[in-house]
This record gives C-alpha cells, structure tokens and sequence, in this order.
C-alpha cells in the first residue's frame, strides 16, 4: 500500500514533460483524452504525502543509523579526520548493521531495502561524518547497484553476498586525464586467452584503501572511442593491480582516494561486467542515480553543520548578557540557512521518489546534487562563523563540515556539468 | 532443561536523551512533537531474551513475545523489538493521554497475558525513566506468586533454575529461582544491540496482534490523580570565596556552622 502511494506521488506532482509522458500515462490512468470531446476525468483516492514522508522502515532505519552514527561514529570522527584514515571497528559496524547491502536482495545477504533508504542512511551518516557516509554512498550507490543492474547472475552470485557481508567496493573511472571527460579514458584492454589485460591508471578513487573489489572502465576497442568502454571487475590480490598513493585531502579526510595502477592486470571473461562496449551507458546510468546519493551526503553534511552551529548559539555562548543566538542578526541567518537546508532536502527526496516511481530523474538528480553542495558549502561556512572561535579551531566539528563540503561541488560531475546536465534538458525542452 | 516461553513487557517513552518539559497546564510533561522511542531498561530485557536465545540450543527458547499497553505510536517500539529479535508481539492499545497506567493495571493485564500465553518467563525493566514506579514487576511476581529477582547485572540458565546477579550496595547478591520467574534488568546487564537493516526488514513479517484494554478481564482505574507536575527550580549561581577562613565565615554566616 504505502510503496503504491509512493509511487504515484512524484510522478503526479510534476509537470508533463517529453520525457514523462510515458510515467503519467502508467500511473494515472483516470487522465483520460477522448477523440472529438474532451472527457476528463479526474482520481480524487491519490493521496499526496509530503515529500518528506518516510514509511515505516525508512523510519527505523533513520532512527538505527543515527542511533549508530552517534554512539559508535561520532566519538572517533575528530581522531579520524586528524589521522586521515578510517576507523576500521567503523566499517565493521556499517557491515553489521547492514549498511552495506541497503538495496542488495535478501537472499544476497543484504537488507533489501529500498533505494530511498539508501538515501535516508547516506543523509543520517553525513550528519555526523560526511567521510562515512560517502564509503557507505560509493559502495551502495555505485558499486552494489552496478552489480545488481549489470551483473550476470553469477557475477551477482559470487561478488553480492561479498559487499553485502566483508567487502568494500571502488568505482573506477577518472583518470589523470579524464574527469570531467570522463569517456576520453585512456585505460586499455586487450584481448588475451579467454579475458583481457588491462593497462594504464586511475586517478581519485574512494574506499581504495578498504576495498577489495573494484569496477573498473578500460576500453577495450580505442577506434571505436567511447563506445570501445567496457566495465571489469577486479579484486585487490589480482596479479597486476597496485594502489600508487594515496591522496592527501583538504576535506573528507577519513575516506580514502587514491591513484591505483594496472600493470598487466589480467581479468577472466566472466568478470566483464554486463556487454563488451556498454561501459559509457552503464557509467552514465549509475552516476545519475548516484547524484542523488551525493546530494543526500550534502544535505546530511548541512544539518550537521547547523545543528552543530545553532546548539552553541542557543545554549551556551552568551555575550553581552545574553545567548549570542538571541540577536536577531543570527536568529534570520540561522532561520534563514535552515531554510535553504529544507529547500535543497524537498529537491533530494523528490529526485530519490522520482527514481523510485520509475519516472526519468535525470534533471531532478543534477539539480537535487548541484543545490545540495551549494547549500552545504554555504550553510556549513555560515555555522563557522556564527561560532566565533570555536567554530574554527579544530577542537570541534564546524571547521571540518565546511573543509568537508567543498567536495560535493566536484566528485560525480562538477557543479558546471550539472548546470550543463540541466540546461540541456532545458533546452531541448524549449527548442521549436 | 526447560523451553522457555519470555514475555518481554515494553514501553514507549520520552527519549532519554530529550530533556523533558512541563506542559501549560501544568499537568504532566509535554510529549506532543517530542522524540520517543523504547525505554532504556527495555532494551536491556529485549536484549538478554535475544541472547539466551543465541547462548542456548535451538529449542532452549521457545519463543520470545514483546507487548506493550500504550498509545498508536507504541507499536512503533514493538516493530524495534522484533527488529531486535523478538518474534511477535501484542499491542494493547490506549488513547494518548497525559495520565499513564499505574503499574498495578499493567500487572494485572500482564499476568492474563502470562496465564494465556503460557509464558514462564517475564523480562521487563526495573523501572521505566518516565514515571520511574519500579513496581510493575514486583506486582506481576505477587499476583502470580512466581518467584522474582530484580535489578539482574546476570542472568544465567541452569537447567529449571536461573541464576541471577544483582548488584547491591557494596557488592554483589547472587540468587537462584526455580521457573517459571519474573527478571527486572540492570544497566549493567547487557549492551543492547542496534536493530539492523535485515532484521528491519524480517520484523515487517512478524505478528503484531492488536488488543484493547477491554479484551482483559481487569478493568482499568487509576487510584492516584496528579494534582501538579513543575519544574525544579533553576539553580541559583553561587558565591566565591577567597580561602578557607572566607568558607568558613560564610558558613557561619548562614548558620551552617
Ligand atoms: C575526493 C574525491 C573522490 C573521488 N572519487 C572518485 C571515484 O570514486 N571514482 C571516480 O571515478 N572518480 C572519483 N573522483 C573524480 C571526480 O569525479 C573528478 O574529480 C571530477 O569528475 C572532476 O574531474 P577533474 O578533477 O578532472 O576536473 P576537470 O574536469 O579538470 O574540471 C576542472 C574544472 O573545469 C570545469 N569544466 C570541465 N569541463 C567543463 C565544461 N565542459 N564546461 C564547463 N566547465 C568545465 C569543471 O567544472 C571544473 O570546475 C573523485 C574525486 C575526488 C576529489
């Protein structure tokens, strides 16, 4: 009943575009168009929830993960950041608590969740350490999900029960000379035996420290340019795969990025992961849907940053005789923040609604992500300052939400590729 | 060895880590719009259930049965406790109200539970951090004259007999009952786990059945009436003094010396 609901709301409370006529078709039947006279008809027994309405277990997972973020992530995020690394009792817990499978099926091992509730953890984990929460939102979002939509069923077999249970995942496509443009890869795959070998690097990517399984791009017919990428599956201990280094980061600190090499790195035929030249759809594909994830750790990242914030200013800072939050000055930036806070939250969970009821997200996602960071990095910079001192030094948290917010405008597309996603779309809309 | 057949009594509370406020009125604490979720000490009974479960042989446990008397949104406390492992559960639905049931009116519904249910265990809290009774299990014990061990940092099953560790002033007290018996828990008893994602989703399929105070037998009356709830008085800020002689003047100044 409620997932019915679900699904019908975004899809309805949207505007009839090219692209979702086939959506609103599919779930409104009652909007019905006669020949000659116009017959309408219209549903009154669809109930429009609120966009932030959560069901039942979306509930509880909010609830347990912030309950986990709390007790076991919080008192080790300072140490973390400092010591760039990952606390390993850390992703042992996101294992346990079955973080790690949020949308793998149950007789996978995983939770058999829904996608939003991969986005209710994403957000939930970033409130307390936005680092977290992009290991959980790249092995989730990326890594899992490509499995799940492109594996075979024995690659889903063998690797699924793996990320739900003990491994970490890595999604490799940048390379030192290919971000934005992503498909100028220069990874090359050349046939051998029953596989491929692959050479070349890749440059940036997360959980590599804790991942023992990784997706990597690499194209195995150049001629043929983006339509030769092809997606393999490699596991760390494969002969010929080597981590270069490990980067040094302004923010996100305890989430490990590195640069990994492939020398002769052999992969069997069974580890391409779907077809031979579909690697471009599938890398567009996932990073579509992983905007939404992105924005989620943004807007988790926000919350983080102003509750942090406002907790001081309302309770414990007093000058001039009064809690400094009482000016009015702070009360409209604080009011004000939380404002665009909600704004960009609507924009995320509808994107992630619009997923879910099987309607083109495309513009929603990029939007959802481009505001998100936009409002992270504005919002956490603001709780810095309406902290005074303690906002930046390094004894608590505001100084490390903003570091850690300035990535959002750079991994899975800039903040310029979104705005060009979007006003493609737009365009093309709008084009006699 | 006996199967044991648990009831694990829950309530829904006002989260401990929310700091309560007096309504208007000046009648109660305030719990509309406040965060609730399950009582800390029934956690800890939820908890050892699910471990005497896991400690034990198969059959060792036969089934663990949550319940809780209280408003719509207790069900919600009930999903989280078969999410942690209990493997049904009974709504006894009341109105949200500001007055809570006494403890002796838990009791009494409590042990027709027992009696229908065939139970021969009852884990419940020492107490619940709301109205802080510390009597609901002590009552159950009497009205069924089972025996009772309360405030348990142990509980360890011994053929027909637990064996429970209490911690009491100064030291440790270790009794032995025979079943069937009612525990009360301890914070030290154990660390209650997190519910996860999987086991979130196992408790969708578990039984919630649905009772109304009018399906038992007892009928419902409070015999006390809160009269008033306030605030403590905010703490006034202290003085400072030089040095000793300074403490000392002060004292007798107030007549303390
Ligand atoms: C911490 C971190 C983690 C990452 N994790 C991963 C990972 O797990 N896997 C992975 O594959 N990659 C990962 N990346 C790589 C990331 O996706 C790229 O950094 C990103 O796509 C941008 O590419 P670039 O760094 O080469 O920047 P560039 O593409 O060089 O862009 C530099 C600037 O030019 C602008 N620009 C580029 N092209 C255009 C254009 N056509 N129009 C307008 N402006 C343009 C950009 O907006 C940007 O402002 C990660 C990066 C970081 C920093």
């Amino acid at each position: 009943m409620a997932s019915s609901l679900r699904a019908l709301r975004p899809a309805l409370s949207t505007l009839s575009r090219a692209s979702r006529t086939t959506a609103l078709r599919q779930f409104s039947p009652a909007v019905t168009l006669n020949a000659g006279r116009q017959i309408r008809t219209f549903t009154d027994d669809v109930h429009n929830t609120p966009v932030f309405h959560l069901t039942e277990e979306e509930n509880m997972l909010k609830e347990v993960v912030s309950k986990f973020s709390n007790d076991v992530i919080l008192p080790k995020v300072r140490d973390m950041d400092e010591a760039e690394t990952l606390d390993k009792s850390v992703l042992e817990g996101l294992f346990e608590q079955g973080l790690m499978g949020i949308e793998i099926e149950e007789e996978y091992g995983g939770s058999g969740m829904s996608f939003t509730a991969a986005i209710v953890a994403i957000e939930e984990l970033a409130r307390i350490d936005p680092s977290v929460s992009v290991l959980c939102d790249v092995h989730n979002t990326l890594v899992a999900q490509a499995f799940r939509k492109w594996g075979s069923k024995a690659l889903k077999e063998k690797y699924l029960p793996r990320l739900a249970t003990e491994s970490c995942g890595s999604f490799c496509l940048s390379e030192p000379a290919s971000g934005s443009d992503a498909f100028a890869l220069q990874t090359k795959a050349v046939k051998k035996g029953d596989g491929y070998v692959l050479n070349g690097s890749k440059m940036w990517i997360t959980n590599a420290m804790e991942s023992e399984i990784f997706i990597i791009f690499a194209n195995i017919n150049p001629d043929a340019g983006y339509k030769g990428i092809t997606a393999f599956v490699a596991e760390k201990n494969f002969p010929g795969f080597s981590i270069a280094k490990k980067e040094k980061k302004l923010g996100i600190r305890a989430s490990s990025t590195c640069v990994l090499n492939f020398d002769d790195l052999y992969i069997p035929k069974e580890n391409i992961l779907g077809e031979e030249g579909q690697g471009y759809k599938y890398a567009i594909g996932i990073l579509n849907e992983g905007r939404i994830g992105i924005g989620a750790q943004m807007t988790g990242l926000a919350l983080g940053a102003w509750e942090n914030a406002v907790k001081y200013c309302w309770n414990d800072r007093k000058q001039f005789g009064k809690l400094i939050g009482e000016n009015q000055g702070l009360r409209f930036q604080i009011a004000q923040a939380r404002l665009e806070i909600e704004a960009a939250r609507a924009l995320v969970y509808n994107a992630a609604r619009t997923k879910a009821a099987g309607a083109n997200f495309v513009m929603e996602a990029a939007m959802a992500k481009l505001y998100a960071s936009q409002v992270a990095g504005k919002v956490s910079g603001q709780a810095v300052e309406w902290m005074g001192g303690m906002g930046f030094v390094r004894e608590g948290l505001a100084e490390k939400f903003w570091r850690d917010s300035k990535i959002g405008a750079i991994y899975e597309g800039t903040s310029n590729i979104q705005l060009e996603t979007i006003s493609k779309i737009l365009q093309k809309q709008y084009t006699n | 060895m006996s199967t044991l057949r648990i009831l694990v009594p829950v309530k829904r509370v006002i989260d401990y880590a929310v700091k309560p406020r007096v309504n208007k009125a000046q009648t109660a604490v305030e719990i509309a719009g406040v965060k609730h979720s399950m009582n800390p000490f029934d956690e800890l009974s939820v908890e050892e259930s699910v471990r005497l479960r896991e400690k034990h042989t198969n059959k060792t446990v036969e089934d663990i049965l949550a319940i809780s008397i209280g408003p719509p949104k207790a069900a919600d406390t009930l999903r989280t406790a078969m999410a942690m492992g209990c493997d049904r559960s009974i709504h006894v639905e009341v109105p949200e109200k500001d007055e809570m049931l006494e403890p002796l009116q838990v009791a009494k519904v409590l042990k027709e539970v027992v009696e229908k249910e065939g139970r021969n265990l009852v884990i419940l809290g020492k107490q619940s951090i709301d109205d802080d009774s510390s009597q609901t299990g002590q009552m159950l014990a009497g009205l069924l004259g089972w025996g009772q061990a309360c405030g348990a940092s142990e509980v360890v099953l011994d053929g027909e007999y637990l064996k429970v560790t209490k911690e009491v002033d100064g030291g440790t007290e270790v009794v032995r009952g025979k079943l069937p018996m009612v525990v009360t828990t301890d914070l030290r008893l154990n660390e209650p786990r997190y519910a996860s994602l999987p086991n979130i989703m196992k408790a969708k399929k578990k039984k919630l059945e649905k009772k109304k105070l009018e399906d038992f037998e007892f009928r419902a009356v409070n015999r006390l009436k809160n009269l008033k709830v306030s605030e403590p008085p905010p703490r006034q800020g202290g003085g400072k003094v030089e040095d000793v002689d300074g403490l000392i003047s002060k004292l007798k100044e107030l007549g303390a010396l």
